[in-house]
């Protein structure tokens, strides 16, 4: 009997155990709002449901007690409750909105695929110059081609493509050509995207073409040059790879070189001279949301300075808002591979192009071009 | 009457969850996107023709891999003691209990250009081989992920032979050998025919593996991006319906090889 009675202690003292285990778990989750210096919302609570889809690893999330988790701190401060998901890229953003199976008030995605959603009237129009804080946004991302009007978005994030590579074993000299990509020293040790318009976009440029082009034959020269390089397709892969020195160098959005610098300090990042794509990410509102006015609500809460702010320093993107600019480190808003200073003469002369949304033809072509390219 | 009804729920599920999606599949893969009727989208085959040869033969080593490591394990395995048995077993399906992305970057990260490997070699003045980004890479990718698969059903099977079998075999004059071909064998093989199916079908559609580990495009990795980036479920589903058909086909016929029937159902 006794030793029964001792099983069955030890059984409730090791269930206290992991009850009290748990809620130490949940004693170390402070709010949101304490990370803050002053609060970005302080008027009356609101109640609803939002509904955002973003692209992944886009947004500042809680990692430890420096970071702001800013979709929690919005769910304090405002008292709506955020449904939030992300998707891999943009193409399957709009596979999963069109599928008519989601529903989702707030959407973040790139400017050619905003091109196509307005195009397509998948979006609701609002007017983002009555925001409040929309005047932190710089002229001269607004206006732009793929919502001349700014009837449907505000920008979130903006950027280029450009090399990343360690400077260990590649010189800044060479990084300076998107040949580089194609040198016999890096056989093997070179990265590309595997996604047909930035795998596209490099050779385009490199061949002298427009990253929009629509032309068969200039579509297959470059696959052509793109078969002829030895090259490891990946996506977040890169992420491992680089710093780790298993790739020397490869294809990259100027953002992700500041996270992967932060885990080798060898890396550098160069925008090659024959031109490259230069993006904006922007939020949007969808037609059949049916709480508009929250989402409004979100994206100008978005636009904030702060949050800017804590956005740009986790997500490591070039912000498009001047006030979150100001506050930002001089560190890096120097940075020139993240806020390169001639952005405006670049685009000007064609040299960094904007993506546009191209027919479902050409698209194909480069999609099965792209695999045919990786099956040689 | 009565014994049918317990089926009723079983039956409803299967129809949502398997009769209708395969449905739309088949609608799918005969029309095109503005939904009238067409064959058009069976060109695609053929252009990926060279892709399913290189998936299902892939699929088929790392099967017959598995099959080779899988079948004497198993044969010791049930002859073990129980304790070994069940520490063995817990020993295989630890890593099971592993997030499959985390397993296969796992992976990765030993093969990689400075992975352990090659640093060893390295180390020790050799030099570093090309391992991640092959063949081979990929083909061990399945073969450490779906082992388990292969290992478990013809360990079930085998645990639960009458070991009196052996003993009559051996009285009558069965040597090693003999006992395994006149007796386990013949018994086992509703297992191996469930092994392999478990293997061989999940690998020849992977998607991940070949992502992390290869060097080119599986047929599952082109379905993937058919519908995620194309956008095109018509042309997706008919990859998908004909990878679906080669499959069966090749199970069709490995059934035929179960004189027990026992495994047709797994089909």
């Amino acid at each position: 009997m006794k030793s029964i009675k001792g099983e069955k202690n030890e059984k409730i003292l090791s269930i206290l155990c992991v009850i009290s285990l748990f809620f130490t778990l949940f004693a170390c989750v402070s709010s949101e709002s304490d990370k803050l210096e002053s609060p970005i919302y302080t008027g009356e609570k609101l109640s609803g449901t939002l509904r955002i889809c973003n692209l992944g690893e886009y947004i500042s999330v809680g990692i430890d007690r420096e970071t702001v988790d800013i979709i929690k701190l919005f769910e304090e401060e405002t008292g709506i409750d955020v449904i939030y998901t992300t998707v891999d890229n943009n193409e399957s953003m709009y596979a999963k909105l069109t599928s008519g199976t989601v529903n989702y008030d707030v959407i973040i995605t790139s400017d050619y695929m905003i091109e196509r959603l307005i195009a397509e009237n998948h979006l609701a129009s609002f007017d983002a110059a009555s925001l409040s804080n929309y005047g932190n946004i710089a002229d001269r991302f607004k206006n732009l081609e793929y919502d001349p009007t700014n009837s449907y978005s505000a920008p979130y994030f903006w950027g280029t493509v450009g090399i990343i590579y360690n400077t260990k074993y590649v010189t800044a000299e060479e990084a300076k050509s998107w040949n580089v990509l194609w040198d016999q020293k890096y056989r093997g040790k070179v990265l590309m995207y595997d996604n047909p318009r930035d795998a596209f976009a490099v050779a385009q440029k490199l061949l002298g073409y427009s990253i929009n082009t629509t032309d068969e034959t200039e579509i297959r020269a470059s696959a052509d040059k793109l078969k002829k390089g030895n090259f490891i397709y990946v996506a977040d892969q890169i992420f491992a790879k680089i710093p780790a020195e298993n790739a020397y160098l490869g294809v990259c959005y100027a953002g992700d070189y500041l996270t992967m610098l932060a885990d080798n300090e060898d890396l550098a990042f160069s925008i090659p001279a024959e031109g490259t794509n230069v993006f904006t990410d922007a939020m949007c509102i969808t037609a059949k949301s049916s709480c508009k006015e929250l989402a409004q609500f979100f994206i100008n809460y978005m636009l904030d300075a702060q949050i800017g702010k804590i956005n740009a320093e986790y997500v490591g993107y070039a912000t498009p808002n001047t006030a979150s600019m100001a506050l930002l480190d001089e560190s890096i808003t120097s940075n020139t591979a993240i806020y390169p200073d001639n952005v405006d003469e670049m685009v000007a002369n064609k040299n960094w192009e904007r993506m546009f949304h191209l027919p479902t033809a050409t698209i194909r072509l480069m999609s099965e071009l792209l695999t045919e390219v990786r099956s040689k | 009457m009565r014994s049918r009804q317990p089926l009723i729920p079983y039956l409803i599920w299967m129809v949502i969850f398997v009769i209708v999606p395969l449905g739309f599949v088949v609608y799918y893969t005969f029309t095109n996107e503005n939904g009238s009727f067409t064959f058009e989208n069976f060109q695609y085959v053929g252009k990926y023709a060279s892709t399913y040869v290189y998936s299902l033969r892939l699929a088929l080593v790392a099967t017959l891999i598995c099959l080779l490591m899988a079948y004497p394990f198993a044969m010791i395995l049930s002859r073990s003691h129980a304790k070994v048995q069940t520490m063995m077993m817990l020993l295989i399906m630890i890593p099971m209990w592993i997030n499959f992305i985390i397993r296969i970057n796992a992976i990765a990260f030993v093969l990689e250009e400075n992975g352990i490997i090659n640093k060893a070699i390295t180390v020790l003045g050799g030099k570093p081989l090309k391992l991640i980004h092959t063949d081979f890479a990929v083909v061990l990718g399945m073969v450490y992920n779906y082992f388990p698969f292969m290992l478990l059903p013809i360990y079930t099977v085998m645990a639960k032979i009458d070991k009196s079998l052996y003993e009559a075999s051996a009285d009558l004059g069965g040597n090693g050998w003999q006992t395994l071909r006149r007796v386990t064998l013949p018994l086992s093989i509703p297992g191996v025919i469930t092994g392999i199916t478990m293997v061989f079908v999940p690998a020849a559609s992977t998607n991940i593996i070949a992502g992390y580990l290869g060097h080119t495009k599986m047929i599952g990795d082109i379905i993937e991006t058919t519908f995620k980036t194309e956008v095109n479920y018509n042309v997706g589903s008919t990859l998908s319906l004909v990878l679906m058909l080669i499959i069966l086909i090749a199970m069709v016929v490995m059934n035929h090889f179960d004189q027990d029937k026992d495994g047709a159902m797994l089909l």
